[in-house]
């Protein structure tokens, strides 16, 4: 990974100035985006993920501060000299009539292209390498207004491509998406980033999936600050559980996710390993019992064995003893249970 | 990437454009054949050419009457089309027309003053709308579309898209209120001669008045055709247009500014035409299947310059020796295209 950054912020600070008032969303910010890097903006709703984003994009004056785009300063450079620097993904949606998926990722080269945006061969080669980039070319002829949401937004990361950017910003590209197609779309941009040495500032709700995929991440604070590390690291400071974890939500650190929690009345005792231990864990947790390592405590105990892909589950509960050979009937037997005796 | 689909729409766009022309062009010369006196192809040819064996009447009445309606025809059509295409570019809204700024009912307050309150206060030209009374319409309508566009422009510096389109539909009800105040204190024969002019006709343009009306036009469509890569941006909305480099308010002004001295031009000249302007865009995207403005503001010309012809055909009812009023013939014309498109495309996000 190569350290040039391609943007930095010196005493940044964000917001609306809105009749007079002024609202400010995130002040003195220090941050640096380098070339080769994905990075995840994190932040409870609210606390200025797309605030920061469309600053950095240029469509919003910071209230104070300074940005500089490799090295230059944000405002003295051109808008067209600017568009080469810097591409966006945003959340609002293109009017898409009569317009093919080609003609809409043509239009990220008009910073190169001459007058009348006519492309030359060196446009058309771009503009294939970002539909390949992003595995779209079957889409390339099909009209925009046909496509499906994750197609859609593959096509809407090419037309930035085309810009031919060192830095890509996107704002919760991956909202409105199912999950398979979350994790395409993150490891799409990760590879890019790495491949062609792009800086891409990526906002997002999904917590689980920015900390698999992001280089670095960025954390909006309740108070406006930005804290930004690994995020390996900053799972282990406690910095993801401070700004996100509330009555309702614990922090699981060793799963690195939150989870709703009932506090549990009752506690199971389990003993396995494998992907048929990890399931029936989640299965306990879900119907509301917490897992402990007190085989005293507990209100009954599991015995997961693993063999040729077949789990098997041997519960002792009070002076029962049942066997179970698939999971499904362990949960109907725990449901049938009567737990409030 | 698939050159076959590429090709296959550049085919088309081909043959359309090596169409339309002729189209045109034949039924520029149907359309002189027609009227007091009909002709034969053959004269009107012979009139344009100035072949010298043609009875010099019926030269002079090809040359100095049917002509310049038919040439006024065509430019009005091409100005209208592009200067609707270029409204609903920029405000996003397929049902902009090239009025949405209030030129229209500038114009018309304009000719209201001349023809309501000035003239019974003394100035004698409406008799029969002498050349002198001809010009001074023309002078006040352009007038009032100019104060009026300037007006909103001024309005509008520091407001979002949206709220320009709110306000210039707001300027235009005002003035419209005036009109009708205007109107309710006037004498029948005045309003007779308002309400004709608000008919819209395209026989008013003489050849020394084509010296203005033609380079006018001619200096409108440039300006749009200056603007086809940011009209293409702005389809992706502002800030993504501004993020591929465009300057949208810069550009938001000057496609205005071009689309309004269209669309007032014409108002000036030959009254209020409706739905020339938006019509001529929608059968355009419909006929080409594209967005691109490089396609779309030749096509709008040439498909302007025809809808306009055949309106004023119509509405001179060749055979017949009455003339309709224009404006109820480009409606008929225009709203059936409308509806037509949108039936065969299903939705209008397809359209548009």
């Amino acid at each position: 990974m190569s350290d040039t950054a391609q943007i930095t912020t010196s005493a940044l600070t964000i917001g609306y100035t809105h009749k007079g008032v002024t609202n400010t969303v995130a002040k003195d910010l220090e941050l640096a985006l380098n070339a080769g890097e994905f990075v995840c903006l994190l932040g409870p709703n609210g606390a200025g993920k797309s605030t920061l984003i469309r600053t950095l994009a240029g469509m919003q004056k910071p209230l104070s501060g300074s940005i500089q785009l490799q090295g230059k300063d944000f405002s003295d450079i051109a808008p067209r000299e600017r568009a080469r620097m810097v591409s966006v993904v945003l959340t609002e949606t293109f009017p898409s009539g009569m317009m093919d998926a080609y003609t809409l990722v043509s239009l990220g080269r008009h910073p190169y292209s001459g007058w009348l945006g006519g492309l030359n061969s060196n446009d058309r080669e771009r503009i294939d390498w970002a539909f390949n980039a992003v595995g779209a070319e079957a889409l390339a002829t099909r009209q925009v207004a046909e496509l499906s949401d994750g197609e859609r937004q593959k096509v809407s990361i090419a037309r930035a491509l085309a810009q031919e950017s060192k830095v890509m910003l996107l704002d919760e590209p991956t909202a409105f998406l199912d999950l398979p197609r979350r994790v395409e779309l993150m490891s799409i941009l990760r590879n890019l980033a790495h491949r062609e040495q792009m800086g891409l500032l990526l906002s997002t709700h999904d917590l689980d999936l920015a900390l698999r995929f992001a280089d670095r991440i960025w954390i909006v604070n309740e108070d406006g600050s930005i804290q930004q590390g690994y995020p390996e690291a900053l799972a282990l400071e406690g910095t993801l559980e401070r700004v996100f974890a509330n009555e309702n939500l614990d922090w699981d650190a060793e799963l690195g996710s939150f989870r709703a929690h009932p506090t549990p009345c009752l506690n199971v005792y389990m003993h396995g390993k494998g992907i048929h231990y990890a399931w029936t864990k989640r299965a306990l947790e879900r119907l509301g019992f917490g897992i402990t390592d007190a085989q005293g405590k507990a209100a009954f105990s599991i015995e997961i064995t693993q063999a040729n892909d077949c789990g098997n589950w041997a519960v002792q509960y009070k002076d029962e003893q049942p066997i179970f050979t698939e999971i499904r009937v362990l949960i109907d037997w725990i449901q049938a249970q009567d737990w409030s005796r | 990437m698939s050159p076959s689909s590429a090709d296959r729409s550049s085919t088309r766009h081909r043959i359309l454009f090596g169409l339309l022309p002729l189209a045109i062009i034949a039924l520029a010369i149907t359309s002189a054949c027609f009227g007091s006196v009909s002709l034969s192809p053959i004269s009107v040819i012979k009139a344009i050419t100035g072949a010298s064996d043609l009875n010099p009447v019926h030269q002079q009445i090809i040359l100095d009457f049917r002509l310049p309606r038919i040439l006024t025809s065509m430019l009005a059509g091409a100005a209208l089309a592009t200067a609707g295409l270029m409204m609903q570019t920029v405000f996003r809204n397929p049902l902009a027309d090239p009025f949405v700024l209030g030129v229209n009912s500038g114009a018309s307050l304009g000719v209201a003053l001349v023809l309501l309150a000035l003239a019974p206060a003394g100035m004698s030209l409406i008799d029969g709308l002498s050349t002198s009374g001809q010009l001074i319409i023309v002078l006040a309508s352009t007038g009032g579309a100019a104060a009026t566009l300037f007006l909103v422009l001024i309005l509008s510096r520091r407001v979002d898209i949206m709220s320009v389109l709110i306000i210039g539909l707001m300027i235009s009800y005002t003035v419209g209120a005036l009109v009708s105040i205007l109107m309710f204190f006037s004498m029948a024969e005045r309003l007779q001669s308002f309400l004709n002019w608000s008919f819209g006709d395209y026989g008013n343009v003489s050849w020394s008045q084509m010296q203005i009306f033609g380079p006018a036009i001619f200096l409108g469509l440039f300006v749009s055709v200056l603007f086809v890569k940011p009209l293409d941006a702005l389809l992706l909305g502002e800030r993504y247009a501004e993020s591929v480099g465009t300057q949208t308010r810069k550009v938001r002004f000057f496609v205005l500014l071009g689309a309004s001295l269209l669309a007032g031009t014409v108002t000036g000249f030959c009254g209020p035409i409706g739905f020339l302007g938006i019509a001529a865009p929608h059968l355009s995207r419909h006929l080409f299947q594209t967005s691109r403005h490089s396609v779309l503001i030749p096509a709008s010309i040439c498909i302007g310059a025809l809808l306009s012809l055949a309106s004023d055909f119509v509405a001179r009812g060749p055979g017949l020796d009455f003339v309709l009023p224009l404006n109820a013939i480009t409606a008929l014309v225009g709203a059936p295209v409308i509806i037509a498109a949108l039936i065969k495309q299903r939705n209008l996000k397809r359209l548009f």
